[in-house]
């Protein structure tokens, strides 16, 4: 498994678990039902904070555990690298579009918050799933 | 998506030369030793520009290295 390879899997694992971190923790303070009433700010900032420290630190546990493990990459790297990027972009100009659309109805700013932040995750999540696929069966040729 | 068509002996061609390892040949070619496996497996089509090089390497002719299937017509 290429150096890249294994960023991926972190990236993909990390965004998963800080999303269910967030989705549990915002819901296990839900008062009287009222969602959008909900503290979420603090939650949402230290989930996406704890998760680039996360990536940072299992990215040099990885170093740590096996020293020997090459860090090169290549063009293969290079090319998975962005077809997973172009894959994951789709998912912010979503949330973007998403976001304004939102604003301009007066949606409330809990919802256009954590649909711009969902995006941020589908974007994540998507890419690195796309790179792990195309390391595992192939790159396409179109 | 569709995988490769292109078809390669690299792997006989690397036992032919003294046995090279995969990690020999991902040396001298300026990639690593995955790429390599990708490749010999049909994962991975090579730019035309690192064919070649395998194909020098290796010290064939580039269509002893690859092969494409014809198209039927």
């Amino acid at each position: 498994m290429t150096h890249q390879e294994k960023r991926a899997w972190i990236m993909l694992v990390v965004s998963v678990v800080g999303y269910a971190v967030y989705v549990a923790v915002v819901l296990s303070r839900v008062d009287d039902g009222r969602l959008t009433a909900t503290p979420y700010a603090g939650v949402l900032l230290w989930t996406v904070g704890g998760a680039i420290a996360a990536s940072m630190l299992l990215e040099i546990g990885l170093g740590v555990v096996n020293p020997r493990a090459s860090r090169v990459s290549d063009v293969r790297d290079r090319e998975i690298g962005r077809l997973g990027d172009h894959v994951g972009q789709a998912f912010v100009v979503i949330g973007a579009v998403s976001a304004m659309l939102m604003a301009m109805a007066q949606w409330h700013w809990f919802w256009i918050a954590n649909v711009v932040y969902l995006c941020f995750v589908l974007s994540a999540l998507v890419g690195s799933l796309a790179k792990v696929i195309v390391y595992r069966r192939g790159v396409p040729q179109w | 998506m569709k995988p490769t068509r292109v078809t390669n002996n690299i792997r006989a061609l690397r036992f032919a030369r003294d046995e090279m390892t995969q990690a020999a040949l991902a040396e001298r070619i300026g990639v690593t030793r995955q790429t390599v496996i990708a490749i010999e497996q049909g994962r991975y089509s090579p730019s035309l520009e690192m064919a070649f090089r395998i194909a020098h390497v290796l010290d064939v002719r580039l269509d002893e290295v690859f092969q494409y299937p014809e198209e039927a017509s």
